[in-house]
């Protein structure tokens, strides 16, 4: 670390803890950077002349006479088009080899948008994946996470929905993540030659994890750069915020405060929020859309984390493995997207939002009479017709493997109402039932085919 | 010379500063950061030290920097001008702010002070009026807005002088009024008050009687709200309570709506605000936006300035209510403010009550709810302020502090079940679980006898009834499997989807459906009824749900037509023949 002119250095440490230093120093500010030891440090506390530094790798082998030099503002990223297709650790180092980036530097954790200078969000984000285009529309703007247990396949998922989405730019804020997955991320935007609309900041396991707690706002003041200068769509992925608030109640918890629900610290939702909110539509065309993966524990949403998410967030997504297929669904009962309203039946043909309630209802019976089956009771017929809707309803429209487009989505599902309901049953208002009703029965086995053939 | 002081600590949004003079509990401070003054109210106070709370992010404050108090507690600004504005926690009117961001220190004034009203005096030379009483109005927007006596009027006074009827600026003196001392007070149209403070200026507040319509069937049908009632909305996220907020908004009938969105998502706020400017309200015609007051604070904001958003919100409503109005207020969501309070008493290291919330939590949220309220004012006109706050309960747990402390003060529970939502039944209020305390004061019923019909009370109950037998029912036929009922049981568990599908469910996105007024869910209540209370000859439950589903399929092609128009009558047409197929005579 170089030293600057003007810069004010230290070299007596008064108190020393796992997480914090404290020195005797004038005229600093809070939540100013520091170097204690070389060592990334911000300043969280001041009481007269006694300024605590929180040290993100640690306080291992610090001296009482280790160096402390303050930088005089908080912590910044330089942004620049420069960005492009480069990666970065958690201060916004870079870590892929190339050369260091020219650009203005500025400090990350900005100003909030002013909600009235807002546009509402209304450009629908095709994925090509039924279960979200359909029954949980992504619109531009929007945040929205995954809440998915570690074992099911979100990385997956989630590179596959920001690939197809047709981002002008993707930002991977990786937290926590381990080392195969990074390597996974980068493999798989090498191969869709994605690389150049692509910028990360990386903490993964090797990393300390008190660092992650700058991984969001690098990558949202990065996201920000190309929103508004260069009205782009930019697409945020932040993988896993599980992790990034597990590290948020360590640092509460050296710095003695009281815990809330599960250990984690009362101002979790604010903390939480600032990041989310992020995500805007921008007056002049520009975007900012998260889309994050929380991962729970044993499936238990009641958590601080994922609940806390919950509340902030415009819906979750959900997987789950759907046996009778034998593959992984977005589960449509609890997932949810709150803004499709916004683009469906709107963007998308008119009957939209009625098919994809129907859709969901009959589903629904079909749990019922699957829960009735497990009893040892007797179906009825119409139970039977429900419970081969849904598995076809699960094979062509909710696995993750689907890739069609909206039109086509809506076709299966009309098929699929006529192939086992009449039309009192499927509850969709009159005239649309009218207009839609399908007429070719046979149209749902040659669409089967082609999908066969396109794979 | 106001009280000065300087910054000698610094913990988050927490700051303590010594002071060199007299200073005030929830005092007002303007801290200087080399230029940028940033807002703060005092909290706590110990010797020459105040501790404050900052409504702005702290970043970059040293010790040594200079603070100076305002000798006042946080205010609202209150006069015409303020219908369809939008502001933040502290009202400051976000249009004037420049900008795509909320720069730190960033302020506008909450009234355009040059705006020119047409006044028209009210009140004479001699005559005798203390806080609140009315001098004269203004049209603001289709609000006769009064002009009224400053609330911090000390006591009775005699008017000197009034305006003559003409064009002023809100600044401009309208009035002169001797106080008892003799002193004499300039009045304009402008007046402050400080929002923590309840203003106390009406003659009584007597149990709410008259029903308040909302176009939400499961609410007004079978939990009404009332006219000066208050009620809440629990729910887990992605239940609906914001669409549920938002319908009550557009479709309630109300005078004036002010909805503070408190720590809660800004593209809810912005949906609000794109689309109250495009909808039409249906009782004056206008746009709905020109009835509508919206402080959004979202969570995104400072959390300081979010609890300060739902007393600004109160104290707006209040200042309206003294003119005569009915006033509904929402809050969503009051948990935000809650957890605001927890991490403020967290830093100042209080010893925490359940869940780390502080131990006066109850008293808080008990002492906000009781600001609500119909009254009469001192010219015998009345006034009302409906309040409706939305609870987030964390895990969707019922017994956190925030929901039980909120129980025990409103007295209308809407709860929202996950269960109900899961299965896409919107709205999501339980029907069981919730419950209007309104259905047992005497003044309700008898108002629902005269505005709605006679013995109107009976027909909620029997639907009530109903829809608790059928869920008995239910878990019967999930314990004994179809068979395992006699055929009578499925007819009643029909009945109560039957009441479910017809009355409770409600497309909040159908232009029609939206919004039943009373009459309309008088109509198809009475006709629910009747089918609920028919008998029906059955051989098996095969049948039974091959009939009901026919005849819901039907009832629900009602909801979706204008009522009474041609398509509807030939639904209900479709439905008289439905019945009599089965229908046994009795």
């Amino acid at each position: 670390m170089k030293t600057q002119a003007f810069q004010k250095i230290y070299t007596k440490i008064d108190n020393i803890t796992k997480a914090t230093c404290t020195i005797t120093a004038e005229g600093i500010g809070n939540l100013e950077m520091a170097f204690v030891d070389n060592r990334p440090a911000q300043v969280v506390k001041i009481f007269g002349n006694k300024v605590t530094l929180q040290v993100f790798p640690g306080t291992e082998n610090i001296a009482t006479n280790s160096e402390v030099v303050f930088l005089g503002r908080g912590p910044t990223l330089k942004v620049g088009d420069e960005l492009r297709g480069r990666f970065f650790d958690a201060y916004g180092n870079v870590i892929d080899g190339g050369p260091d980036i020219e650009g203005e530097e500025v400090e990350i954790n900005g100003p909030t948008i002013n909600p009235v200078r807002r546009k509402q969000p209304s450009e629908l984000i095709a994925t090509g994946i039924a279960g979200i285009d359909l029954n949980n529309t992504l619109v531009t703007g929007q945040k929205i996470p995954f809440f998915a247990d570690p074992d099911q396949p979100f990385n997956q998922v989630m590179a596959d929905v920001a690939l197809r989405a047709k981002a002008d730019l993707i930002v991977l804020g990786g937290m926590g993540m381990s080392n195969d997955d990074y390597l996974y991320y980068k493999a798989i935007f090498d191969n869709a030659g994605a690389l150049d609309r692509i910028i990360c900041f990386m903490n993964t396991t090797e990393n300390p994890p008190v660092e992650r707690l700058l991984i969001p706002d690098m990558s949202l003041t990065a996201a920000e750069h190309f929103a508004i200068k260069h009205n782009m769509k930019v697409l945020v992925l932040l993988t896993d915020m599980t992790l990034y608030a597990d590290a948020l109640s360590i640092v509460s918890n050296r710095m003695d405060q009281i815990p809330s629900k599960d250990s984690m610290p009362g101002s979790l939702y604010s903390d939480l929020a600032k990041i989310y909110e992020k995500a805007a539509q921008f007056p002049d065309g520009g975007s900012i859309t998260i889309i994050a993966v929380t991962t729970l524990s044993g499936g238990d949403i009641t958590h601080a984390i994922p609940d806390n998410t919950g509340y902030i967030t415009e819906g979750q997504l959900y997987l789950r493995r759907d046996t009778d297929i034998g593959k992984v669904i977005i589960d449509p009962f609890r997932s949810l997207s709150r803004l499709k309203q916004l683009v469906i039946g709107k963007k998308t043909r008119a009957d939209h939002p009625q098919v994809m309630n129907a859709a969901v209802r009959l589903y629904s019976d079909a749990a019922n009479a699957k829960t009735k089956q497990e009893n040892g009771f007797d179906l009825t017929e119409y139970d039977k017709r429900s419970l081969n809707f849904a598995k076809e309803y699960s094979e062509h429209l909710l696995a993750i493997d689907v890739n069609i487009d909206i039109d086509t989505m809506l076709q299966i599902a009309w098929q699929l109402f006529a192939k086992y309901f009449s039309k009192d049953e499927v509850g969709i208002k009159q005239e649309i039932v009218d207009q839609f009703w399908p007429q070719d029965e046979q149209w749902l086995d040659g669409q089967a085919e082609l999908t066969k053939q396109n794979s | 010379m106001s009280t000065q002081g300087i910054i000698t600590g610094i913990v988050a949004n927490l700051v303590l500063i010594q002071v060199d003079g007299p200073v005030a509990q929830n005092e007002i401070c303007n801290i200087d950061l080399e230029g940028t003054k940033l807002k703060a109210e005092i909290i706590k106070i110990n010797g020459d030290i105040a501790y404050v709370q900052v409504f702005e992010n702290t970043a970059g404050l040293k010790v040594g920097h200079t603070a100076s108090f305002t000798g006042h507690m946080l205010e609202v600004t209150l006069g015409p001008g303020m219908l369809s504005k939008r502001y933040d926690g502290l009202q400051n009117d976000l249009e004037l702010i420049e900008g795509l961001f909320l720069e730190r220190g960033s302020s506008s004034p909450a009234l355009d002070e040059n705006a020119v009203w047409h006044f028209h005096p009210l009140a004479k030379i001699g005559d005798t009026v203390g806080a609140a009483d009315w001098l004269g109005e203004v049209k603001e927007g289709w609000i006769n807005h009064k002009i009224m006596v400053p609330f911090k009027f000390p006591g009775q006074g005699t008017i000197v002088s009034t305006a003559a009827e003409g064009e002023y600026k809100a600044r401009d003196t309208m009035a002169v009024i001797k106080d008892s001392k003799g002193v004499t007070h300039n009045v304009s149209m402008i007046m402050t008050w400080p929002v923590k403070i309840t203003p106390k200026f009406y003659a009584d507040k007597p149990r709410p009687s008259k029903i308040f319509e909302t176009g939400v069937r499961v609410i007004d049908t079978l939990n009404p709200m009332v006219e000066g009632g208050t009620g809440f909305i629990p729910g887990p996220f992605g239940c609906g309570k914001t669409v549920l907020q938002h319908a009550l908004s557009k479709y309630a009938d109300a005078d004036l709506i002010i909805i503070v969105a408190c720590g809660e998502r800004a593209n809810e706020v912005v949906e609000i605000f794109t689309e109250f400017p495009e909808l039409d309200d249906p009782r004056t015609g206008r746009k709905l936006m020109e009835r509508t007051i919206i402080i959004c604070n979202t969570s995104n904001m400072p959390v300081a300035s979010r609890e300060a958003s739902v007393y600004t919100g109160m104290t707006i409503a209040e200042y309206y209510r003294s003119m005569g109005l009915k006033v509904l207020l929402l809050a969503d969501s009051t948990s935000r403010w809650a957890q605001a309070l927890r991490e403020m008493s967290n830093r100042m290291e209080e010893l925490p009550g359940p869940d780390a919330f502080p131990m006066d939590l109850p008293a808080i949220i008990a002492n906000f709810y009781s600001r609500a309220g119909y009254v009469h004012l001192n010219n015998g006109q009345s006034g009302s302020i409906t309040f409706i706050g939305t609870v987030s309960p964390a895990g969707g747990n019922l017994k956190e502090p925030v929901t039980e402390s909120t129980k025990k003060a409103a007295r209308a529970f809407y709860a929202l079940s996950q269960a109900r939502a899961d299965s896409k039944r919107y709205p999501a209020i339980d029907p069981i679980e919730s419950y209007s305390k309104y259905l047992e004061y005497s003044e309700v019923i008898e108002n629902m006898n005269t505005t709605i019909e006679a013995g109107w009370i009976d027909k909620v109950t029997a639907l009530k009834d109903m829809l608790l037998r059928g869920k008995e029912v239910k878990d019967q036929i999930n314990i004994l499997g179809d068979d395992g009922v006699p055929v009578h049981y499925h007819d009643i568990f029909w009945k109560s989807e039957l009441i479910d599908a017809i009355i409770l469910q409600q497309d909040a996105f159908d232009k029609v459906d939206c919004s039943t007024p009373l009459s309309r869910q008088k109509y198809m209540a009475k006709l629910v009824l009747d089918i609920c209370q028919a008998k029906f000859t059955f051989e098996n439950f095969e049948e039974v749900t091959h009939y009901f589903k026919k005849m819901i399929n039907n009832l629900k092609q009602m909801n979706y037509q204008e009522f009474d128009s041609s398509s509807f009558k030939k639904f209900r047409q479709k439905h008289d023949d439905v019945l009599s197929e089965r229908k046994s005579a009795s």
